[in-house]
């Protein structure tokens, strides 16, 4: 079920030498899209950047395309496209939008405080 | 079972596709159901059974029209769902099982998220559209959608994607029922009626006089004649019921059948053959005057001749009807027992009238009765007014007429006021009304029971006093003379006196008949003694003159002999000695 897109495949460069996304990195994030807008594609870059910035090293980003698993959207109750859900650390947090407010993704994130 | 020919029927009549939703009364106040392939907005009031219109909507569409449906529900867990509606005999997870039913629950906690930059809500339709296609639905249900509003706080977008939605659902061809919480002054409380145009149903819950009463009203139904009344529904163990209960008109067939009022005697006042089947018979009267009696009456004869009764009990309950009827001799009991007699018990405070007028309807249609007793209709006033009332009793009326179910109201009438002005303005609606009064007079009261009408039947214009005894009502013909009517025990004395002066007029012909034959036997034996003397005056009278024969011949014989001793030559005189005849001639000629 969990079949990891060709993107997904893509995303977890982020840090230093891992396998996957089982091994200790912390963060555990997944991108739900709905195809290849240019919405989605603005948020993979705009998460990609903050990732890099700020948790270099210790992120996994897992991008799920629901018109491809269109079962995967109740899991995780996603509405909105482009949806962020940080799995790891608990608790899940969900971030809505195309990530393009910086601040505003690091406060959804919890790695600034509110 | 007639659905399906409405369906057929409205198909002619206007271009719109319908849906048959399968709510009971529904389908038949907008002719046909909801319009095919398109959103229907549902509104009202928390509580007002938006989410059990909707979850119906789609289980008759599985069950009834073999149609899958999908249920989106932003409100409550699918199991919740399950619970909720499985005690309406709605077996959820059988229809999922079923691949007929799909239950998706989109949460949202608000919490949890974060908007930033630009969104759409593709993931909606995403789970919308892969839930539409896994079972093939053909309808669905988004109940609230709503939850949206509070869910996210970028209005715009929303109101984008649901206008979007909408084009896409039409697109899809699903037949869609959106549920909206009812707003201040407007529909929805997002004024989604912007967006979902073609048909607008309001639910609405309201308490008047502390008893509440749910209806429903077609606010809008684009292309197509629909019912633009307020109609009430209700929700019980069966579902949802909506009543398409207007005043039918007058267009029913009239039947030419009678029906026994099941007293004898009333029958002969009403041209001898009972009321007519089919009509509606007021039955009025002050307290205690015998009215349920009447009434248990035509119910036990319906039920004798093997008919189906009904019996709405405003005033007592079952138990209570069956052992006070028992006392006058009529027993209910065995008719309830094998299914013919049925009654509905209930306070005419607990509902609403148009509740009431509903519950009614059902029962009927359920029970299939050709009798129908409603005791007391003045009871409704209780809950309405007269206008009301009398709005309520034609609906039925037209209804048990259309059915052609004869039915009888008893009417409770006060004593104070004059007893035609006091019905609920129903008199005009009845076809026949028989009267009930308590009489009266000389320290007794009586019961009298007159016709007042009985349209179509030659009926007896007189007062009849009627009795209750242990054998049920006796009708006894009251007596009317210069006095005016007399009841009761003046009755009785009148019908004394009369009863003497009878006696006595069958005694005196009984005396003459007496005398005359006193007087035939005192002349029969005066004829057998006359007679038996000239017997005997004749015996005697032969007798002598026997002897007189007798001695005279002795005298001849003497003669002879004295002759004989002489020597006399008479011989002619000896020859002819053994003639008599001879002998007395020869004795006179000598």
């Amino acid at each position: 079920m969990k079949t990891p897109t060709k993107k997904s495949r893509r995303a977890t460069n982020g840090g230093p030498p891992q396998t996957d996304s089982a091994d200790p990195s912390r963060w555990n994030l997944r991108l739900y899209v709905a195809g290849q807008t240019p919405r989605s594609i603005t948020a993979f870059k705009n998460l990609k950047d903050i990732c890099e910035e700020y948790l270099k090293g210790k992120y996994h980003i897992e991008v799920i395309d629901l018109m491809d698993n269109p079962t995967l959207a109740r899991g995780d109750q996603i509405l909105a496209i482009p949806t962020l859900v940080r799995k790891l650390p608990e608790p899940i947090r969900k971030i809505i939008g195309d990530l393009s407010n910086t601040e505003r993704v690091l406060v959804g994130l919890d790695i600034k405080p509110r | 079972m007639s659905r399906r020919n409405r369906r057929n029927d409205s198909k002619p009549l206007k271009g719109l596709k319908k849906e048959p939703t399968g709510i009971s009364g529904f389908d038949e106040i907008t002719r046909g159901g909801l319009p095919a392939g398109r959103p229907t907005l549902v509104c009202g009031s928390a509580g007002a059974g938006k989410t059990l219109f909707a979850m119906e909507f789609l289980v008759r569409g599985a069950m009834v029209y073999n149609e899958p449906g999908v249920f989106i529900s932003f409100e409550e867990s699918d199991e919740e769902l399950a619970t909720n509606v499985a005690s309406l005999g709605f077996d959820l997870n059988q229809l999922i099982a079923d691949k007929k039913l799909l239950l998706d629950y989109i949460f949202i906690e608000r919490s949890e998220i974060e908007e930033t930059g630009e969104y759409d809500l593709e993931g909606l339709f995403v789970r919308l559209g892969h839930a539409i296609d896994s079972i093939g639905a053909k309808r669905i249900v988004l109940d609230t959608l709503e939850a949206l509003f509070s869910a996210l706080s970028n209005e715009a977008i929303i109101r984008a994607e649901l206008r979007r939605l909408f084009r896409w659902l039409k697109e899809k061809g699903v037949t869609a029922v959106i549920t909206c919480e009812r707003g201040d002054g407007t529909l929805t409380r997002y004024g989604l009626e912007e967006y979902v145009a073609d048909c607008v149903i309001l639910l609405d819950h309201r308490v008047q006089n502390q008893i509440s009463t749910r209806r429903l009203r077609i606010v809008k139904y684009r292309g197509t004649a629909h019912g633009t009344n307020e109609y009430p529904f209700f929700i019980d163990e069966k579902g949802f019921s909506v009543l398409p209960i207007t005043s039918i008109g007058l267009s029913h067939r009239a039947p030419t059948e009678y029906v026994s009022s099941g007293i004898p005697r009333l029958d002969t006042m009403l041209n001898g053959r009972g009321f007519y089947r089919g009509s509606s018979i007021l039955l009025s009267g002050t307290a205690g005057t015998g009215k349920s009696t009447l009434a248990a009456h035509f119910v036990e004869s319906a039920c004798r001749r093997g008919e189906r009764a009904l019996f709405f009990a405003f005033e007592e309950s079952q138990d209570q009807i069956i052992r006070n009827m028992r006392s006058i001799g009529i027993d209910l009991e065995p008719f309830v027992r094998k299914g013919l007699l049925n009654f509905q018990s209930a306070r005419p405070s607990s509902w609403g009238l148009e509740v009431h007028l509903a519950t009614m309807h059902k029962a009927i249609e359920e029970f299939n009765p050709s009798v129908v007793v409603i005791d007391p209709i003045t009871n409704f006033l209780a809950v309405g007014d007269d206008v009301e009332t009398k709005s309520m009793l034609t609906r039925l009326i037209d209804f048990l007429k259309i059915k052609q179910i004869t039915a009888m109201f008893t009417s409770l009438t006060s004593a104070q006021t004059e007893i035609e002005d006091s019905e609920v303005g129903v008199s005009s609606l009845m076809d026949a009304w028989v009267l009930v009064k308590n009489i009266e007079s000389n320290g007794e009261r009586n019961r009298g029971l007159y016709i007042l009408k009985a349209r179509g039947i030659a009926h007896s214009n007189q007062v009849r006093e009627f009795l209750l005894t242990s054998n049920g009502i006796e009708l006894i013909d009251a007596y009317i003379g210069a006095e005016g009517v007399l009841m009761g025990s003046a009755r009785f004395g009148q019908l004394a006196r009369e009863r003497a002066a009878e006696i006595e007029r069958r005694q005196e012909t009984l005396r003459k008949e007496r005398e005359l034959r006193r007087k035939q036997e005192l002349y029969e034996l005066q004829l057998m003694a006359l007679k038996g003397q000239y017997e005997s005056e004749r015996d005697a009278i032969l007798k002598e003159l026997e002897e007189e024969k007798s001695r005279l011949k002795t005298v001849a014989d003497q003669r002879l002999e004295i002759a004989r001793l002489r020597h006399a030559d008479n011989g002619g005189v000896q020859i002819q000695d053994q003639n008599g005849t001879t002998k007395a001639r020869k004795g006179k000629s000598r």
